[in-house]
């Protein structure tokens, strides 16, 4: 039973983990139909200027709570310079074009971003384990868990019920469902299309950082650390359905507690478990398990 | 009628030459092609997809089935033929993709990319935990005989170069024959409207599992090449980078002729290990730039530079 709880637990986390770092993807795909393999770029980057950033602060000697601070303010200054960066720079000579083809753009740029990071902060790793540590454990079904799982959680439930709550109760969400829904006429209707694409595309941007910036105090930071986490985030969203949140906090789950389960019970199918899934998916319900009927346009 | 005989020609006289000039090469200039050769294959099978108007994000699981394959019947039968392996290494492929492709005919566009990146990644996931195929660290490949005979040490290199020759041409002359056919013309017009073709009395899902099972096969023969040209084989023949790789090269070289893949994929390997050799952290910036510019400034990839008259399609 107890044993039963672990894999819960662990699944959870690993779930509230995987949910930060796909919300981004989905977001994006949602509004501008780009599927972006960058992310995990994005991701990368968020960690490293985490890890600057926060090791900068601790090094000065301030309080080691204001860490935490940094880790956000890293995700924050990621998003707003390289979001407007990319989509203006990028992606807006491209709109128009085959989804396909935006695809295999945002590859070339994951390539470039790839390298950009070795340049800025050359090849050695990074640690910056004090935020992990600062808040000590937690006594939970007789094993000990990281209290700073516990801020993981809530980044993911603040990142969730943020965006649910600006996308349904605010004027600007409105207007973005609006521009979801029918692009061309919600341009002739006056809503400045381009303006939400970046402020999508920079939220998304952002959102991918904030998952780096969160993971860096746990891992070792190291350059391709976005590479698997971009087919992570890809299987989170195919599962729960392209560009849907509740899509993706789903899919985040099934995922997660997938893996929680084979790392408790038969290790040898970790990774392979994962990838079944969103093939099984994809197979059974190929526009994702939260998916509406898309009329076809003639 | 004229391009057919062009083509035939021009890739005839280059393999001619390639093999003559062979055995003057330096070794690692023979690698180089051997390997560009086998990678060509693979992004021949994708220019046939994407004439179709599909993007694989997973030729790799069939590129890894084929290197492992040549990998394994070395290890478990012993069974060394450059010949006999790479033929194997190719029906594996084409027997695989024969099955999935019953799946794959029913999906386009994103959907098409991402479920093929998930079966070569659950294969990576598979590799990676097999102790027995030597996990993450995969394995070596015996060096392979030529129909039973061994060839002396130094010229190995050059005979799976001329083998790697050999296959590319023939492969090549055959897809253009093919492009030919009424089965090869439905590709731009799946491309276009697939309703329409659909409409014709043409089974579209057929036209694509048929593709697909072609374009896997060569991924397969390419994967095989590979393995007996490089010696060494491992997992990350299936990751996702690997595919994209692919995908990389025939938007570089384009998809008008069959001969673009195997120039992209020389300039894709040419370039690599340039910029690898002379700036090791840039080498990634450097590919995703000109991949960039290609796709915003030559849409029809480098090939479309060397054409002179315009064609339509």
């Amino acid at each position: 039973m107890s044993d039963l709880l672990t894999v819960l637990v662990d699944g959870i986390l690993y779930s509230s983990w995987l949910f930060v770092i796909a919300v981004g993807l989905t977001l994006i795909y949602g509004v501008m139909k780009i599927l972006n393999m960058a992310h995990g770029s994005l991701y990368a980057l968020g960690a490293y200027m985490a890890a600057s950033l926060a090791g900068q602060w601790l090094s000065k000697g301030y309080a080691p709570l204001g860490s935490y601070a940094m880790l956000t303010l890293a995700a924050v200054i990621v998003g707003l310079v390289m979001g407007p960066l990319i989509e203006r720079g990028l992606l807006r000579v491209m709109y128009g074009k085959d989804e396909t083809l935006l695809l295999i753009a945002t590859f070339a740029l994951f390539l470039i971003l790839e390298d950009v990071i070795k340049l800025i902060w050359g090849v050695d790793p990074f640690f910056i384990s004090e935020p992990y540590g600062l808040l000590g454990s937690i006594d939970f079904a007789g094993l000990s868990y990281p209290a700073y799982n516990l801020i993981l959680i809530s980044v993911s439930l603040t990142t969730g019920i943020g965006l649910i709550y600006v996308l349904q109760y605010t004027i600007k969400g409105k207007l973005l469902l609006a521009v979801i829904h029918d692009q061309e006429m919600s341009q002739a209707m006056g809503i400045k299309v381009n303006r939400f694409y970046m402020t999508t595309f920079t939220v998304g941007a952002m959102l991918a950082a904030i998952g780096g910036a969160f993971t860096a105090p746990t891992v070792s930071v190291v350059p391709g650390m976005g590479v698997e986490v971009i087919v992570l985030a890809f299987a989170v969203v195919v599962i729960g359905g392209l560009g849907s949140l509740p899509g993706a906090a789903l899919g985040a789950l099934i995922v997660g507690l997938v893996r929680s389960a084979a790392v408790h019970y038969l290790p040898e199918i970790e990774l392979f478990s994962i990838y079944l899934v969103m093939a099984l998916v994809l197979i059974l319900k190929p526009q994702g398990l939260f998916s509406t009927v898309e009329a076809r346009k003639i | 009628m004229n391009r057919v005989d062009h083509t035939f020609l021009s890739s005839s006289g280059i393999v001619i030459v390639l093999l003559l000039i062979g055995p003057f090469l330096p070794q690692w200039l023979l690698f180089l092609i051997t390997v560009s050769f086998g990678k060509g294959l693979v992004v021949l099978g994708l220019l046939l997809l994407m004439r179709t108007g599909l993007v694989s994000f997973g030729q790799g699981l069939y590129y890894c089935l084929g290197a492992y394959t040549v990998g394994a019947l070395g290890m478990a039968l012993n069974l060394n033929d450059a010949f006999l392996t790479l033929l194997l290494g190719g029906l594996a492929a084409a027997l695989l993709s024969f099955i999935l492709g019953f799946l794959m005919a029913g999906y386009r566009g994103i959907f098409f990319a991402m479920l093929s990146m998930a079966f070569s990644m659950i294969l990576y996931g598979l590799l990676v935990k097999t102790a027995l195929l030597g996990s993450t660290d995969g394995f070596n490949v015996h060096v392979p005989t030529f129909l039973g005979m061994a060839v002396a040490g130094s010229w190995v290199r050059y005979a799976v170069y001329a083998l790697a020759c050999v296959v590319a041409l023939g492969v090549a002359l055959g897809l253009n024959r093919y492009t030919q056919t009424s089965l090869g013309r439905l590709s731009p017009a799946i491309k276009d409207n697939e309703l329409r073709v659909e409409y014709m009395g043409a089974s579209v899902r057929r036209a694509i599992h048929i593709k697909y099972v072609i374009a896997a096969t060569l991924a397969g023969l390419g994967g095989s090449l590979t393995a007996l040209t490089v010696g060494h084989i491992d997992p990350e023949l299936a990751y996702w980078t690997t595919s994209g790789e692919f995908v990389f090269i025939t938007i570089l070289g384009g998809t008008g002729n069959v001969l673009a893949p195997f120039l992209g994929a020389l300039i894709f390997e040419s370039i690599r290990s340039f910029a690898y050799e002379y700036s090791p952290n840039t080498w990634q910036m450097v590919l995703g730039a000109a991949l960039l510019l290609v796709i915003i400034f030559l849409p029809s990839g480098l090939w479309s530079v060397f054409k002179t008259r315009p064609k339509g399609a």
